[in-house]
């Protein structure tokens, strides 16, 4: 009688996969870098990087943001109204009292929109995802109430410390990518060593064994928006800095653009679960492409549908993946 | 073997129970081997126990058979024909069915939606639950379960669930059901009715095999029981021969102690920690009651009489609309889980996966969840400190199968349970709530949660135990109340007989 074997993946490919899964995006991005080193004489210069982190700044930000609230179960699709809203605020206060305050006033905005965005989310019940959908709407409304529908600016006199996130800094990147790496590297120990970072694990995995640990799940929930409108406030600012100003319009659609970093970074959207160096990996990813379009002079147009196709081969890999490491 | 035709036309994929022989079947997860070599065969219409300790690679064995995982090695035949299963679907087409540890139902659809799940009858593209219905009240005619159709399965409680996963097996037309610790989750009287729809099946040629902890079930329900330890096949051997003690020391390769261990005597001048007065839930009437330091407290009675329901409302879970919890003389804040655990209540809950452990999450974050603050500084968490509590409480409970830093997902049922218990061992409680302390935990596991609830109750922790195990409870406690419809109906002290506590469980 013959028989048939009922599966046999060798031990070593099994490891393979593992690993892979883990930090296979990182050889991802290694590979594309790669490429690019090659097929480009412009890609390995520093001039090209400090470029590369210029770009990455604002949806950095935000993607450092989408990674706290995907992680702890919750969307926030309002991130780039409350951006536009407190980059705003952030001009109105400049032209009046000057650009410090001005920066400090729409850190506050940002933070204080995010809080209500939590409290409506967190007291309503209503699907995080349907929630901030609405309050996007109403805070873009917002924007175009205050400024009348127009672009707002600071005084001439003002623009050149407005523009204070574009200058060089820290070895030659832009003020905008070194805030950008601090909060990164700030919330990434957040998640990684603190108690809020475990707690925001738990809720997002299991928000009932969460709340039967003592953890005050809605606070947290809150706690992730509030940080999510200081991101999008910071984030703004640098927008606005970089444009010389803000306008109701601003940014528009980059939230999905941050979780889309977040997903193919290999952070699960079921919560729970993930990490905030992946989405710096994602982030990076995106805008190494993006650039590599320039330098290479391939029609832009393409990059969409490379990003399209990345999204999709990243979910589908942690799919692919997880099921393997678990049969 | 098969006397009586259960089956019915037109609703099985296959006529008669195969048997079935697996051999060197090996399974790896990272550096563990968790089967190895494992060789046995299932006679069609026989009743096949497995058994061994936490850990020992039972669930895989039944998840492999039911397509659930794949093995690395080894061979199935079916009959003599070598088959491949390698996905559910491929099993049910085989007539094998997995009912899991965890139950894999859909909580928003409703029972009969659940029971026909992926294969509802239809004409054309139409469904027609009409025939459906039919087919649904011939599977409760077979198992004489009692359930609501329209029930969303979501509210029922977790025996009932249990028995829906069961018609959705039979509906399925399975001839060889594998089923995981059935009998884990159900009450006295639901697991007497579990063992007959097993036998009535087995006796109608469906091959049942089935793991549990329960010695005394096993060797009066099984023809003949496979032994697994640490993923070895020990024996396949008749029942019939074996005695509870003979089975556990093939299983633990020693012999073992599993008595209840003797309660000492609540000291006459020991304070009262817990007052309950007049509690009062959507789930739960008038609850009130005392526990003294050191005290065991049982509760009794079926599922859904409010038992759970009871702890939740006293750890503040559910929301009360009347009544109040003291601790130590003072009064805790209604409703509030925090307030709680600062009084020094711990609950460990009924169901590990709904309400006890994240799963996603490594061993040890969940064995600190509840009690972050006391190993950290200015918000961070102190991780050596942690690791070192974890590990010493880890032992304190046998828990074994899984470095701390691997997700809880991937320990045994048995050592998730131990798991759980950690949690709450970190900082030994003033008032510990148990539900269902041992449920899936192998029987020196159980031996060994015993013992620790003694010990904390010897050292003043005042404990209430919930357990659907009679034996349980009487041994454990110096007092038993007992529920019915949300209300507590009766009182008993230890020297209750089992009789007496289940006659008032299930009058009127
Ligand atoms: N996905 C996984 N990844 C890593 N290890 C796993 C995984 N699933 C199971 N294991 C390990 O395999 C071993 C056997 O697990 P299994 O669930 O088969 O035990 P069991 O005999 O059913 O125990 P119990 O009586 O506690 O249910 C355990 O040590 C467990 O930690
Ligand atoms: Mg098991």
């Amino acid at each position: 009688m013959t028989t048939t074997s009922v599966a046999v993946p060798s031990t070593a490919e099994k490891k393979f996969n593992l690993n892979f899964k883990d930090f296979g995006i990182v050889f991802g991005l290694a590979a594309i870098m790669l490429f690019l080193a090659l097929n480009t004489g412009t890609f390995l210069t520093g001039r090209n990087f400090i470029n590369l982190f210029d770009q990455a700044a604002v949806v950095g930000l935000l993607a450092a943001a989408a990674t706290l609230c995907i992680i702890s179960g919750v969307f926030d699709l309002s991130s780039t109204a409350t951006l536009a809203v407190s980059a705003i605020s952030g001009v109105m206060i400049t032209q009046q009292f000057g650009v410090t305050a001005g920066f400090f006033g729409a850190l506050l905005v940002g933070a204080l929109l995010g809080t209500i965005t939590g409290l409506i989310v967190v007291s309503t019940r209503v699907n995080s995802f349907i929630g901030t959908l609405a309050v996007s709407i109403i805070y873009r409304g917002l924007a175009i109430v205050i400024t009348g529908g127009a672009i707002v600016a600071p005084l001439p006199e003002q623009l050149a410390s407005f523009q204070t996130w574009t200058w060089p800094s820290l070895f030659g990147l832009t003020a905008g990518s070194v805030l950008m790496l601090a909060m990164t590297t700030v919330l990434g120990i957040v998640l990684w060593r603190t108690t809020f970072g475990r707690r925001i694990y738990a809720v997002g995995g299991n928000q009932e064994a969460a709340r039967l640990s003592g953890i005050r799940t809605g606070s947290i929930h809150v706690a992730v928006f509030a940080i999510s409108g200081l991101c999008s406030a910071m984030a703004g600012m640098i927008l606005a800095s970089r444009a010389g100003s803000a306008q109701p319009a601003m940014a528009i659609g980059i939230e999905l653009t941050a979780i889309a970093a977040v997903v193919i970074g290999g952070t699960s959207i079921l919560g729970g679960q993930g990490a905030m160096w992946r989405a710096f990996v994602g982030v990076m990813i995106l805008t190494v492409i993006s650039n590599g379009f320039n330098l290479l002079h391939w029609d832009t147009t393409y990059q969409q549908v490379v990003t399209g196709v990345l999204i999709l081969l990243a979910v589908a890999a942690d799919g692919l993946f997880f099921r393997k490491s678990t049969r | 073997m098969a006397i009586e035709q259960l089956e019915k036309p037109g609703h099985a994929s296959r006529r008669t129970a195969p048997e079935i022989t697996v051999s060197g079947i090996g399974k790896r997860y990272g550096a563990t081997q968790v089967l190895k070599d494992v060789t046995l065969s299932v006679i069609p219409g026989e009743i096949h126990g497995i058994m061994g300790e936490n850990g020992a690679g039972k669930s895989t064995l039944l998840k492999i058979l039911g397509g659930a995982i794949t093995a690395d090695s080894g061979t199935m035949e079916l009959d003599g024909h070598p088959v491949r299963i390698t996905t559910p679907r491929d099993a049910i087409s085989h007539g094998i069915s997995l009912i899991s540890q965890e139950l894999a139902l859909i909580p928003n659809l409703s029972v009969l939606e659940n029971v026909f799940l992926g294969r509802w009858s239809n004409r054309g593209s139409l469904l027609s639950p009409n025939r459906d219905s039919e087919h649904f009240a011939r599977l409760l005619e077979e198992t004489g379960f009692e359930l609501d159709p329209r029930a969303t399965v979501g509210n029922l409680p977790i025996g009932q669930q249990q028995q829906v996963e069961i018609l959705k097996a039979l509906a399925r037309g399975a001839k060889v059901l594998c089923m995981d610790e059935p009998t884990a989750v159900l009450n006295e009287a639901e697991k007497e009715k579990l063992l007959q729809v097993v036998k009535r099946l087995a006796r109608a040629g469906t091959t049942v095999l089935i793991v549990s902890h329960y010695l005394e079930e096993v060797l009066g329900l099984v023809d003949r029981v496979t032994i697994l330890r640490d993923g070895q096949h020990i024996v396949t051997e008749e029942a019939a021969g074996h005695t509870p003690e003979s089975l556990v020391r093939l299983m633990v390769g020693r012999e073992v102690d599993f008595l209840i261990p003797d309660i000492p005597q609540v000291p006459s001048e020991a304070e009262t920690v817990v007052r309950v007065a007049g509690l009062t839930s959507a789930k739960v009437k008038d609850i009130s009651f005392e526990v003294r330091r050191g005290e065991i407290l049982g509760i009794a009675g079926l599922v859904g009489s409010g038992r759970s329901e009871t702890l939740l409302a006293v750890f503040g879970a559910d929301r009360t609309t009347g009544g109040h919890v003291e601790i130590n003389g003072r009064r805790i804040r209604p409703s509030s889980i925090r307030d709680a655990i600062k009084a020094g209540i711990a609950l460990i809950p009924e169901s590990r996966k709904e309400q006890g452990l994240v799963m996603s999450r490594p061993v040890a974050e969940n064995i600190a969840l509840s009690t972050l603050p006391a190993r950290s500084w200015a918000g961070f968490v102190k991780a050596q400190r942690e690791r070192t509590a974890v590990k010493d409480v880890s032992k304190s409970v046998d828990l074994r199968g899984a470095r701390p830093g691997q997700p809880v997902a991937n320990l045994s049922g048995g050592n998730q349970q131990k798991a759980l218990f950690a949690k709450w061992l970190l900082n030994p409680p003033a008032v510990l709530l148990v539900d269902e302390p041992t449920r899936g935990v192998d029987i020196a596991a159980k031996a060994r949660i015993h013992s620790i609830i003694v010990e904390l109750a010897a050292k003043g922790t005042a404990v209430i135990v919930v357990s659907s195990e009679l034996e349980e409870v009487l041994g454990l406690s110096h007092r038993i109340h007992v529920m019915r419809h949300g209300r507590i109906v009766a009182e008993f002290d230890r020297n209750a007989s089992r009789d007496e506590v289940m006659t008032s469980a299930f009058l009127k």
